[in-house]
């Protein structure tokens, strides 16, 4: 069994006004995880915890094998961060940050940043300050890449860019996989993006985990039910089941547990299975967010 | 690069699902011939930008429907089986014919007015230059 890049079992963090309560994943080697959720569902603290950037009041935290925040030093290096709130130094050139960079990590690939400045469409000599948003955020995502790093952790690498740059990221995101014992976490609320690319699919929703597993299986699994019914009356909600809404004579259900024998079910109960859906990342994340809500009593 | 395969956000049928057939289609049109290697699952999800696991359960599936095999440590090819592009034509015809048939059970119509239409779609295609 191969050591996983990161796992975290149990984590929590307690802040005023916001809680971090029992967060556990893992990421394999060669591998992509997207981590999704809402605007504070805590996204950003995850990724710092396991950065060794904050502590966590509980539960372990394990990236590259070693311990975390315990052994962060002796993993920097195979490590490449960037989150969109970072900024350069906006009175020196993109030459002078690569150069620092290079002279900092021994595994800076020069021909390989070379290449990303063309692709990227981006002039080194170029000054922090003259730069786009999208251009800024391209620089940062260059300067880590360049470093070719065991381990990509990205918060919201794609957020407020333009389709074009957010295709090209996406596509600098798959090159790396080249290598199958590099992998990637990042953090998006961009759906699409997290749909194409992922292999593994966390979705976190005020603090805590909803749900976290390949995303075949996530995709596999929900389904939407269009059932035709005779008149009002009580639907079974057998277990996986998390949403039933029916008017006059016709309902959905929507389940995150699909097998053909669910048809049986609803027939016994004198429904016709008019058609079985299959269901976007983003209506099954809006699905679980909800129903999660809903068991945990608001 | 295998930009020749490509995912389309507007269909509605999953990911893997297109590549499958995209890969069966390459397969049947004669691009990919009976033994040829094909790209390892990494390559091509790296080619077509989507994730690594979508790819690999398209190869699943081909496999196990015996379109493809695959060597462990040498990759994977298109099955040795001659005329499997033939076969998978056929197949794909089937399934237009299975859904042909399955509307012209709903508008009631016999085996012989079928026919008839049918002979009528290969008329019109002969006139085409």
């Amino acid at each position: 069994m191969t050591v996983p890049v990161i796992k975290l079992q149990g984590v929590s963090r307690q802040f005023k006004f916001f809680n971090l309560k029992d967060v556990s994943f893992e990421l394999a080697p060669g591998q992509i995880m997207g981590l999704v959720g809402p605007n504070g569902a805590g996204k950003s603290t995850t990724i710092r915890i396991l950065m060794g950037l904050i502590g966590a009041d509980a539960g372990e935290v394990s990236v590259l094998g070693h311990s975390m925040p315990k052994d962060q030093a002796a993993i920097k290096q195979d490590i490449g961060f960037v989150s969109d709130e970072m900024r350069l130094y906006s009175n020196a050139t993109l030459a002078w940050h690569m150069e620092f960079v290079a002279s900092v990590y021994q595994t800076w690939d020069a021909t390989y940043a070379a290449a990303l400045l063309k692709r990227f469409n981006l002039h080194k000599e170029q000054r922090i300050k003259g730069l786009s948003h999208g251009e800024h955020v391209k620089a940062l995502l260059l300067l880590a890449l360049a470093r070719r790093p065991r381990l990509l952790v990205l918060d919201e690498p794609t957020s407020g860019l333009d389709p074009v740059a957010r295709q090209e990221i996406l596509t600098e995101l798959m090159d790396v996989l080249q290598d199958d014992r590099r992998s990637i976490l990042f953090s998006s609320h961009n759906t699409l993006d997290v749909e194409r690319i992922s292999d593994q699919i966390t979705f976190l929703d005020r603090g805590h985990i909803v749900d976290s597993r390949d995303k075949e299986t996530f995709l596999e699994r929900w389904r939407r039910l269009q059932l035709d019914v005779a008149g009002p009356r009580d639907l079974p909600r057998p277990a996986g089941v998390v949403d039933i809404t029916a008017s006059g004579h016709v309902a959905t259900i929507t389940t995150s547990d699909y097998t053909p024998a669910l048809h049986a079910v609803y027939e016994q109960a004198g429904a016709t299975v008019r058609e079985v859906q299959r269901m976007s990342l983003e209506e099954i994340f809006v699905a679980s967010v909800m129903h999660s809500r809903q068991e945990q009593g608001q | 690069m295998h930009s020749d395969l490509a995912i389309s956000q507007t269909d509605p049928r999953p990911m893997y699902l297109q590549i499958k057939e995209q890969i069966r289609h390459r397969i049947a049109v004669g691009d990919w011939s009976p033994g040829q290697e094909i790209p390892s699952i990494r390559t091509l999800a790296i080619g077509v930008r989507v994730s690594v696991i979508t790819i690999k359960r398209a190869y699943l599936e081909l496999e196990r429907e015996g379109v493809i095999v695959t060597r462990q440590g040498k990759g994977s090819f298109v099955t040795e089986q001659a005329g499997i592009g033939q076969d998978l034509q056929g197949e794909e015809l089937d399934s237009h014919l299975n859904a042909a048939a399955q509307i012209a059970g709903q508008l009631g119509l016999s085996s012989e007015e079928l026919g008839a239409r049918l002979r009528k779609a290969e008329r019109h295609i002969k006139r085409k230059p």
